[in-house]
């Protein structure tokens, strides 16, 4: 009899654990969903003032068409190797996990570095967000999900050190599918940022 | 015996992700994405039909995104994150149908009628 019940002991403990992550990550969710709300009310705020440009340029006039698909196709991609990476995940593969999260992190730094150069870019030619109420909701809007997206990368370093110091402990694959889960949502939400600000702008909308 | 078993569903129920919908969901944002910068950048159609066009496909790839990569509705009975991603929608459209509504109802309410417009016009003169 004794074995038996170890058995179901250990998978007792496995079972509560397992349970814990899933508040966790449920907790997660409930945050992402918040910060939906948040990119909601900058989406507001550029929409009430995209169209005050005061003597400032209009979007059609400074947005670069191929340098945004660039930027987009880049943290695309980073968001599908972030998906593969949930899978290896899921098969407990700590070579494969660190293979893709490395991936992810790449694009998504190219994305960041090519959205910082067009900020710059920005404020050089004195098109900064002080010019108008345009530049100001623009520079607000897709300077938070760039912010975000700092953040994640930041996160994702972190992540690569603990993988390698600790390995795939149930506490790490918990943090690495919330950061898979934030890293999808900043995806989703630069669906929006393409569509509304760049290629809306582009159609002088 | 029964604990080890209730684990092994639970296990079960973690592996469901699929390769294949990854890259389905990666396939069809591609696609999204280039078919809304080619209409766009060649001027395929009239200016409303490429808004109303872009939009659609914005909306299909959030659809998309949010079921193949955020594995929406893959949840079992009670589908806690599916309410409150339902519930956030709700918010999100009353923020910005809102604000929009407000701001632009209150900028027609301000704006000078036309005959002042005119009457200003000739003082400048």
């Amino acid at each position: 009899m004794e074995p038996t019940l170890a058995i179901s002991k250990t998978a007792l403990k496995h079972q509560e654990e397992t349970e814990k992550n899933n508040h966790i990550l449920f907790g997660f969710w409930v945050y992402i969903m918040t910060d939906c709300v948040l990119f909601a009310s900058l989406f507001a705020t550029y929409a009430v003032l995209h169209n005050n440009i005061y003597t400032g340029p209009r979007g059609a006039q400074i947005f670069d068409l191929p340098y945004v698909l660039g930027e987009t196709l880049l943290l695309l991609t980073s968001s599908f190797f972030c998906g593969l990476a949930t899978i290896s995940l899921q098969n407990r593969s700590k070579r494969k996990v660190i293979l893709y999260f490395a991936l992810t992190f790449l694009l998504g730094l190219g994305f960041l570095t090519m959205e910082l150069k067009e900020f710059r870019h920005l404020v050089l030619i004195h098109e900064s967000w002080t010019r108008s109420g345009f530049l100001s909701s623009y520079f607000t809007l897709v300077g938070t999900h760039g912010l975000h997206i700092t953040i994640g990368l930041i996160w994702m370093a972190v992540m690569m050190v603990r993988i390698l110091k600790n390995g795939l402990t149930s506490g790490n694959v918990r943090r690495l599918k919330m950061l898979a889960v934030f890293w999808h949502f900043l995806d989703v939400i630069w669906i929006f940022i393409f569509t509304i600000v760049y290629m809306f702008g582009a159609l002088h909308l | 015996m029964n604990q080890p078993s209730k684990s092994v569903a639970v296990q079960h129920e973690e592996s469901k992700l699929k390769l294949s919908s990854y890259i389905t969901g990666f396939g069809l944002s591609l696609l999204f994405t280039l078919a809304t910068y080619l209409l766009v950048t060649h001027h395929a159609a009239s200016r409303n039909t490429l808004v109303a066009l872009i939009t659609v496909f914005a909306l299909a790839q959030f659809i998309t995104q949010a079921f193949l990569f955020l594995h929406l509705g893959s949840e079992t009975k009670p589908r806690w994150k599916a309410g409150i991603f339902l519930f956030m929608l709700g918010v999100v459209f009353i923020l910005v149908a809102g604000s929009i509504w407000i701001m632009y109802s209150l900028n027609v309410r301000q704006t000078i009628p036309q005959e002042i417009q005119y009457v200003n016009g000739q003082d400048n003169l």
